[in-house]
């Protein structure tokens, strides 16, 4: 076998292992957004009943909370961000951080000073590598994300919340992730989360009907005070399901063209080699005959 | 008032536990037990944790725990979110 044959060879073969490889990502990736978009769908009635009761709150009460109320002045912002922590998912993460930069140069632009919460290895790697500090990170979990650790990172940044400037706050909190939108499409997301401002998906009464008239209890304060933090977590859950979907959805779709390129150098590499086998079968045949004729000529001579 | 039914929604964090229609809750808020009929007016109450009795239109009783979370009426529509909630 000729050296160009078995270098062609060798390459069908490495782009056959490769396909196989991106081929069962792909399939495991398409079983988990199923399952990802399921989490989703069962984690909203509990984020929709607790929206529902902040909006209920903010508007049938006109009490000032903290979490509610804009800063005077903001001098310090957290962002959050939300990448995976595997790659081969395109530009999955690359999109998220992307995102991030650009709302951080803004904010600078408005002198702020900017802080980061990074979940997701990606993240992580992406600020060691550029030696930037971040104040926290989790890691770990991010394709299968649980409640517990949205607990964290909410009690993380709602604390810093509360903290003053002075000693270290932060005075506004940004949460940027990956938008499931459908099975081929993901949206980087920036949600100011807090201070809070406009409350999705509030019924604002119409004019004509009669506000009803809440009681809390214990108070309204004390009851805003109970629901804010849940709210908070339940935002930061929704935002890790978000982006978890949204990761095997492009994982899935980068997973599909990288099969599909390995097929096609497969075809091309098998053309290649079947060409070189037949110029080295041809190139073969010609020794023969040249060799024949040659033989026939020294013969013909004597 | 006797024929009417409270739509009642029972949620936890990552999943809806139990919705459907019902005569009474009985629910624990950190204030003491509350016993909610249809027309009960709007309320938000922080859940101490403990025993949620929900009565349904047939007579049967449906028992559940719920704790780390509030309880909200609003037109006839009762929504318990707990962090924490099971059927007992």
């Amino acid at each position: 076998m000729g050296a160009q044959l078995r270098v062609y060879r060798q390459k069908i073969k490495s782009a056959q292992t490769t396909k196989k490889i991106t081929r069962a990502m792909e399939l495991i990736s398409a079983s988990r957004i199923y399952k990802a978009q399921q989490r989703l769908a069962a984690a909203n009635p509990y984020s929709r009943a607790i929206t529902r009761a902040v909006s209920a709150v903010a508007t049938f009460s006109n009490i000032d909370h903290p979490l509610t109320t804009e800063p005077a002045e903001i001098r310090r912002s957290a962002v959050v961000i939300f990448t995976s922590d595997r790659g081969l998912a395109g530009a999955f993460s690359s999109n998220v951080m992307k995102e991030a930069e650009q709302l951080s140069q803004l904010l600078r632009d408005q002198g702020k000073d900017v802080v980061y919460y990074l979940v997701g290895r990606k993240s992580v790697g992406f600020f060691s590598f550029r030696k930037r500090a971040a104040i926290k990170s989790w890691t770990g979990g991010t394709d299968l994300p649980v409640f517990t650790t949205a607990q964290e990172i909410a009690e993380a940044v709602v604390d810093s919340f509360n903290l003053g400037f002075e000693d270290g706050g932060v005075d506004e909190i940004h949460l940027v992730y990956n938008k499931f939108v459908s099975m081929i499409s993901q949206e980087p997301q920036v949600v100011r989360l807090l201070p809070l401002e406009i409350v999705e998906g509030v019924a604002t009464p119409e004019a004509n009907e009669v506000f009803p008239l809440y009681e809390f209890e214990p108070d309204a304060s004390k009851v805003l005070d109970a629901l804010l933090p849940v709210y908070i977590e339940s935002r930061i859950f929704n935002a890790m399901l978000q982006s978890a979907a949204a990761e095997h959805a492009a994982r899935q779709k980068a997973m599909k063209s990288a099969t599909e390129n390995a097929d096609k150098l497969i075809k091309n590499y098998t053309r290649l080699s079947n060409s070189a086998r037949q110029s080295e079968i041809t190139q073969q045949i010609s020794e023969i005959v040249g060799g024949a004729d040659a033989l026939v000529d020294t013969s013909d001579k004597e | 008032m006797a024929d009417k039914t409270l739509r009642v929604e029972l949620v936890a964090a990552d999943r809806a536990v139990w919705s459907g229609d019902a005569k009474m809750v009985i629910a624990k808020t950190v204030e003491g037990e509350i016993g909610l009929l249809a027309g009960h007016e709007p309320m938000l109450a922080i859940l101490g944790s403990g025993e949620v009795r929900i009565t349904l239109p047939t007579g049967e009783s449906i028992k559940a725990t719920a704790a780390d979370g509030f309880l909200s009426v609003e037109h006839d529509v009762v929504t318990i979110v707990a962090r924490d909630a099971q059927l007992a």
